[in-house]
């Protein structure tokens, strides 16, 4: 018989999703994949919110997620125009190379 | 307006007793002081005559109380003006103390004051800070006049020191002069040595008795029940200060240096003033000395030492001042001795006769000088009591005023002191009668070198004459001072009851007549020749002589205690502070930051993706420890 679905399962899948979006962010050299990663940190978080919303009968949880979908919508607009401003500017998006902070 | 009247007096009749007067006493010479600095600067008669104005008006005021006091009994207990409030506790007054003590006192500040004042003006003739001087000397009257008056140990403090700030302007007046610098900066800092003690007597009295007054205290100090050995140690720390003012052993060695001064001011520092201030201050608290057995026995002790040393450094000096100065040591030793033996009356009394004839010595000492163009040394002088006759005769009554040949004044103070020694200790009692027959010896020494046998110098003699009249009018006027002021012997009687032991003992003082004139004769049998020399006493006296002649090497231990003690603490403290604060401390510091920035600086790699990493690891090993542990 398969067992039902448990709270650790979800966090399972979340964590696992969280390590997958950082490790992307740690490797990937190009700054809108970094981004892309980023946002599936932020839907990791959100996939363990909701998992403790459903299993705690709660509904701040789902509450909490909406915001931060709409945060991370208002952010991805920030974060692309810095990356195309970026771009116009440098003329590339590797990381690698936008180095100009170093000593 | 209660103010007001406080101020200005209730009445100004004769039969009232001004306050305002006691005001004015105190604060013409201030006034002085500060238009001659500020003002006439450059006019230098009308500075001398602001002065010289101010310390006469001065005098006519401080006699004028002191007769309303002696003759008709009028005194006055000025009420104090609140000065300064700290808290509840601390209450600090300026107030004026007006007993017979004070008025005495003031009596002989501004009358030998205008003696030297009057004769300065002979004596510092042409001199370029002929302004400035008389601005010192104003200031410095101002400060001593303070110090009379006090009414309570924070005043007496603060003009204490301003009589130290005074003297070392006028000691290093001729500060171009590297040696006159050097002995204002002597006075000044040795002096300081003593007054931290009084500073410290002063809190320590305070710690118990809450008061600064010396009415309150003297009331409240029998009922405070002090330890003894609390009482010994402020009677002694207060004492320290009479020792660094008054030039008394171990602090006596800035005195003989200050003759560097001009003669008046040597006059002014060493008969009436500042050295006087010392034995007054005793005799003003002498109720916190009074009941403590070991004060006492220091202050006693100390005096007597310091005067037979002194005499006997005396009897080697060539300079004609340094002779009075270090007679002078032991006078003051004899002051502060009769003070430890219990008698203060006896101590003022002294004081008294001392300021007129020493003044009047220190006077003809620089008489002396101008007539032989500044020379000081006695070995060069010779025969002029031909030249100079009224300096000659004026000085030999200072002299024997000194010696205490009767009837002058000196006698008189001198044999109270003498009686009171054997009376209480007679080993003081063998030192002091020692002390005076070398006082007489050593003082008939000074006038058979400088003024009789032959002429040394010829060229210098040739041309000696007698001081103008504005410096003999005040050696005849403290001549005759030094006379009459041992008669009116109802002096220590003014000041207190009598004590009640036998006063006259007649064969006693006839013996202590002997001991001066038995000095002279020794010095005359030496020195009362065509061409005297220290010869045959230097052959007598063997090495003993050389101590003397050396000042019992008092400089020179001084000076290896400050090269070696002091020196090796200055080393130390300087290796400590340039190894250890510097480079260990702030280098140390200064370095390690350096070091730790560079360190952190090779973080700074400029890859995000590192920067992701290392706050990915932070946040794992917070969370870590958050949940986990």
């Amino acid at each position: 018989m398969t067992s039902a679905i448990t709270l650790n399962d979800y966090l399972i899948v979340s964590g696992l999703l969280f390590a997958l979006g950082i490790a992307g962010v740690i490797i990937r050299r190009n700054a809108l994949v970094i981004y892309m990663a980023l946002e599936m940190n932020l839907n990791a978080a959100n996939l363990a919110l909701i998992a403790f919303s459903k299993f705690n009968k709660l509904v701040e949880g789902q509450i909490l997620v909406f915001f931060v979908i709409a945060i991370a919508a208002a952010e991805v607009a920030v974060g692309l125009a810095i990356i195309v401003a970026l771009y116009r500017r440098k003329q590339t998006i590797s990381v690698d190379q936008l180095t100009t902070m170093r000593l | 307006m209660n103010h007001l009247i406080y101020l200005y007096g209730t009445d100004w009749g004769m039969g009232q007793f001004p306050i305002c007067s006691v005001w004015m006493i105190l604060f013409t010479p201030l006034v002085a002081a500060a238009l001659i600095t500020l003002l006439t600067g450059r006019q230098k008669g009308l500075s001398a005559a602001l002065s010289i104005g101010a310390i006469l008006i001065s005098f006519a005021l401080s006699l004028r109380l002191f007769l309303l006091f002696a003759l008709k009994g009028i005194q006055h207990h000025p009420h104090p003006i609140q000065w300064l409030v700290v808290g509840n506790t601390v209450r600090i007054n300026f107030g004026m103390t007006t007993d017979a003590l004070a008025l005495l006192m003031l009596l002989v500040v501004t009358g030998v004051g205008s003696a030297i004042h009057i004769y300065s003006l002979g004596y510092m003739k042409g001199d370029p800070g002929f302004s400035r001087f008389f601005a010192c000397m104003s200031l410095f009257t101002f400060s001593m006049l303070g110090i009379v008056i006090s009414s309570n140990f924070i005043q007496i403090f603060i003009f204490w020191e301003l009589v130290g700030v005074s003297s070392y302007l006028l000691i290093g007046y001729w500060f171009e002069r590297p040696s006159a610098a050097d002995a204002g900066n002597k006075a000044f800092l040795t002096t300081r040595i003593g007054d931290v003690g009084m500073m410290l007597g002063i809190l320590l009295l305070w710690s118990h008795a809450h008061t600064f007054e010396f009415t309150e205290l003297k009331a409240k100090l029998p009922t405070l029940g002090l330890p003894v050995g609390t009482l010994a140690l402020i009677g002694a720390l207060i004492f320290a200060g009479a020792v660094g003012k008054s030039a008394q052993v171990p602090l006596h060695v800035w005195l003989p240096d200050a003759m560097e001064g001009p003669t008046p001011v040597s006059a002014l520092i060493h008969a009436a003033t500042m050295v006087a201030a010392g034995v007054y201050m005793l005799c003003r608290i002498s109720w916190l000395i009074l009941p403590s057995q070991t004060a006492l026995w220091l202050i006693a002790w100390i005096g007597a030492i310091t005067a037979l040393m002194a005499a006997t450094i005396a009897i080697a000096q060539n300079d004609i001042k340094r002779i009075l100065a270090y007679s002078t040591l032991s006078q003051l030793g004899y002051m502060v001795m009769a003070v430890g033996l219990g008698g203060p009356t006896q101590a003022m009394f002294h004081l008294t006769t001392h300021a007129f004839f020493k003044a009047l010595l220190f006077l003809g000492a620089g008489s002396v000088i101008i007539a032989l163009h500044h020379e000081q040394d006695i070995w060069k002088m010779g025969g002029l009591w031909k030249k100079t006759p009224i300096t000659f005769w004026t000085f030999l009554i200072g002299t024997l005023a000194l010696a205490g040949v009767p009837p002058l004044s000196g006698f008189y103070s001198k044999d109270e002191i003498l009686l009171l020694a054997i009376e209480r200790n007679p080993m003081l009692f063998v030192m002091a009668v020692a002390t005076a027959f070398l006082t007489a010896y050593y003082m008939g020494r000074e006038v058979f070198v400088v003024f009789f046998g032959k002429p040394r110098d010829y060229h210098a003699y040739d041309h000696a004459q007698e001081s103008p009249w504005v410096m003999t009018l005040p050696l005849i006027f403290l001549a005759a001072l030094s006379i009459v002021a041992g008669w009116y012997s109802k002096v220590p009687d003014f000041l207190g009851p009598p004590h009640e032991a036998q006063r006259h003992s007649s064969l006693l003082t006839g013996g202590l007549i002997l001991v001066p004139l038995f000095g002279f004769l020794v010095a005359a049998k030496i020195y009362w020749k065509a061409e005297p020399s220290d010869a045959p006493v230097k052959v007598a006296l063997g090495n003993l002589w050389t101590l003397v002649e050396n000042k019992y090497y008092f400089d020179e231990l001084y000076h290896w205690i400050i090269q070696y003690v002091q020196g090796t603490i200055a080393i130390v403290c300087d290796v400590f502070d340039r190894w250890i604060l510097q480079r260990l401390g702030i280098g140390g510091l200064s370095v390690g930051t350096g070091l730790l920035g560079r360190t952190v600086r090779l973080l700074q790699t400029g890859s995000i993706s590192g920067y992701a990493f290392l706050i990915g690891l932070g946040v794992t090993v917070i969370i870590y420890y958050a949940v986990v542990r």
